[in-house]
């Protein structure tokens, strides 16, 4: 089979790999029919996260047809299109069994502080991801679902990971009605984010970012107004001006660890490497916040600390919430938004390539080249 | 500044209020629709027992799992795992080094992996030197003349650390090639004696 495989920080390719094969009783072999590349394959890519081996390959949002299934597999049978939650999960540890799907105890032996992740690095369980023609998926009663009839095939695709992890992030917000709400972050994620704060009864929602294709569609898609902060000095000051120099009730960190906005988090964290990544965004999240208030935090942070004012966050006496999302968790309200309408996962979408041309996807997603928000990956695309 | 022109921050309510139910209603689709925090799917944040599918209390062991790696903090390897990518060579050795002598909470577990990573792509590169697909140092690159590199980043400020990228990818490779010309050159003069 065809599949993206890692060749070190920057370098990505397509190579020849064998199809999986059934390893585990409850494994099943679904055959990729979309996948998606996430900002936090990113910090894969430059090489952020420990433990990442070459010839992995990456890919935690996909969906397909199930090839083949092991003999314990009760749910699924072959032929099913099932979308695929971006967590490995076995449904029985003490976490599973409490709705913590995504801090599952029983799939990642390399790490006790993170569940299991398709094509996540080692430090998530070492599993080869989606970005491919064939993907192994392991605990296959619990993890996928079947796609419902209508719904369309990308917005399946986007709610295994982005649209899922930014509906997530609003409820970790504790929105309240009436409050007012920043997303830091217009990508896949904090446009969702966006989306969701207004369902959960948010009176304002201001998205920051800089890119202005981005901060285009959270107007359009979100409803929301937008800050470029790349207008502004200090954004934090501009955040205070904008709520009456209270602060926002609730600020949601849809950005992660490689935050652009201070040039020497980034020079430290994301090109020298001396902390896990630049945690800008999260620093902006507790500066911006009201006292009281809380912080959201869904995007992806590694393991190697970073330069974070926490004793801001002490002294102002926030709340500050956050996890992996457990997506399969998501699932049924999500559909009924999306069915609805209220949710609109596949408008994130600007880009798709042939998976012969991983490579040219990695570096236009991570240069924000082409006005590119989300890329999907079509690993059969002739 | 007036007693109105007093920021909400220093008052005892918001200035301005938010708009209306019936004004949200109107110009955001769903607005409200998971008010009650009982309609979240995460809320509350523990539910048990979760519905997840399960039909075992304990995964069945998957085989192979002897000798893996795995993180201290756990009491064996789970039973079920990835097994992409098993160790091998020297980058090997130090990744185990890192899983069998640091937990998680030691930062030298994650810096003996991260040096673990490094030494793997130069293991992996030097045999792709002697493969027909040698490995380059940055991947892509077309994509800055057809996919507008230049128009794209037009104006935008994180043009300032991205001109280091090519410091940072072409760095260790050019510092590579050096020290491999000073090492055989050394070499060279050694067996000349």
């Amino acid at each position: 089979m065809r599949a993206m495989v890692y060749r070190g920080p920057y370098k990505v390719r397509v190579e020849d790999k064998d199809i999986p094969a059934i390893e585990h009783p409850n494994d099943a072999i679904v055959r990729v029919t979309l996948a998606a590349i996430c900002g936090s394959d990113l910090h894969l890519y430059h090489g952020l996260m420990p433990d990442t081996r070459i010839g992995h390959t990456f890919g935690h949002e996909f969906i397909g047809v199930v090839e083949r299934v092991g003999p314990s597999v009760q749910n699924l049978q072959v032929g099913d299109r099932v979308m695929v939650p971006f967590n490995i999960f076995c449904g029985s540890c003490w976490f599973c069994a409490r709705g913590l799907y995504s801090n599952c105890h029983n799939v990642n032996p390399n790490a006790t502080a993170v569940g299991g992740i398709y094509g996540y690095s080692h430090t998530t369980g070492g599993y080869d991801g989606g970005q491919s023609q064939y993907v192994r998926v392991p605990c296959a009663d619990v993890g996928p679902a079947k796609i419902p009839d209508w719904m369309h095939d990308e917005d399946a695709v986007v709610l295994t990971d982005a649209a899922a992890t930014g509906y997530f992030g609003a409820q970790l917000g504790e929105i309240a009605e009436g409050d007012t709400v920043v997303v830091l972050g217009a990508g896949p994620v904090g446009l969702v984010a966006a989306q969701s704060s207004w369902l959960m009864g948010a009176g304002r929602v201001i998205v920051v970012d800089h890119l202005q294709e981005r901060l285009e569609k959270a107007r359009t898609m979100a409803h929301a107004e937008t800050i470029d902060y790349d207008e502004y000095d200090d954004v934090v000051v501009e955040m205070k001006k904008q709520t009456d120099y209270l602060g926002a009730d609730v600020v949601i960190e849809a950005v992660g660890a490689e935050a652009d906005g201070n040039f020497l988090q980034q020079v430290t964290g994301t090109k020298l490497k001396v902390q896990g990544g630049s945690p800008v965004a999260l620093n902006w999240a507790i500066d911006g916040v009201r006292k009281g208030g809380t912080v959201s935090v869904v995007g992806a942070y590694g393991p190697i600390p970073n330069a974070v004012k926490f004793g801001d966050a002490m002294n102002k006496g926030l709340t500050l919430r956050m996890n992996q999302t457990p997506v399969k968790r998501q699932w049924p309200r999500m559909f009924e938004h999306v069915r609805n309408g209220h949710l609109t996962p596949r408008e994130v979408v600007t880009h798709r390539f042939p998976l012969e041309d991983i490579a040219e996807a990695y570096h236009v997603f991570s240069s924000k080249l082409d006005g590119c928000i989300k890329p999907l990956i079509v690993p059969d695309a002739a | 500044m007036t007693q109105s022109d007093i920021p909400s921050a220093y008052v005892r309510d918001k200035r301005t209020p938010p708009p209306s139910r019936e004004e949200l209603r109107a110009r955001i689709p769903g607005w409200g629709a998971d008010l009650d925090p009982a309609d979240r799917p995460s809320y509350p944040r523990l539910q048990y027992p979760s519905d997840t599918g399960a039909h075992w209390d304990f995964p069945e062991r998957q085989p192979g799992g002897e000798g893996r790696e795995h993180s201290i903090e756990h009491a064996f390897v789970t039973p079920v795992f990835g097994t992409a990518q098993p160790l091998s060579g020297l980058s090997g050795a130090i990744r185990r080094l890192a899983y069998a002598r640091f937990s998680e909470g030691r930062l030298a577990h994650w810096v003996l992996l991260v040096v673990g990573d490094r030494v793997d792509a130069w293991e992996h590169h030097l045999r792709s030197f002697a493969s027909g697909r040698p490995d380059v140092p940055a991947t892509g690159l077309r994509t800055e003349f057809t996919r507008g590199g230049v128009r794209s980043r037009r104006g935008r400020s994180d043009v300032r650390h991205q001109l280091l990228d090519p410091v940072v990818v072409l760095g260790p490779w050019v510092a590579g090639v050096g020290g491999a010309v000073l090492g055989v050159r050394r070499l060279v003069r050694a067996v000349r004696g």
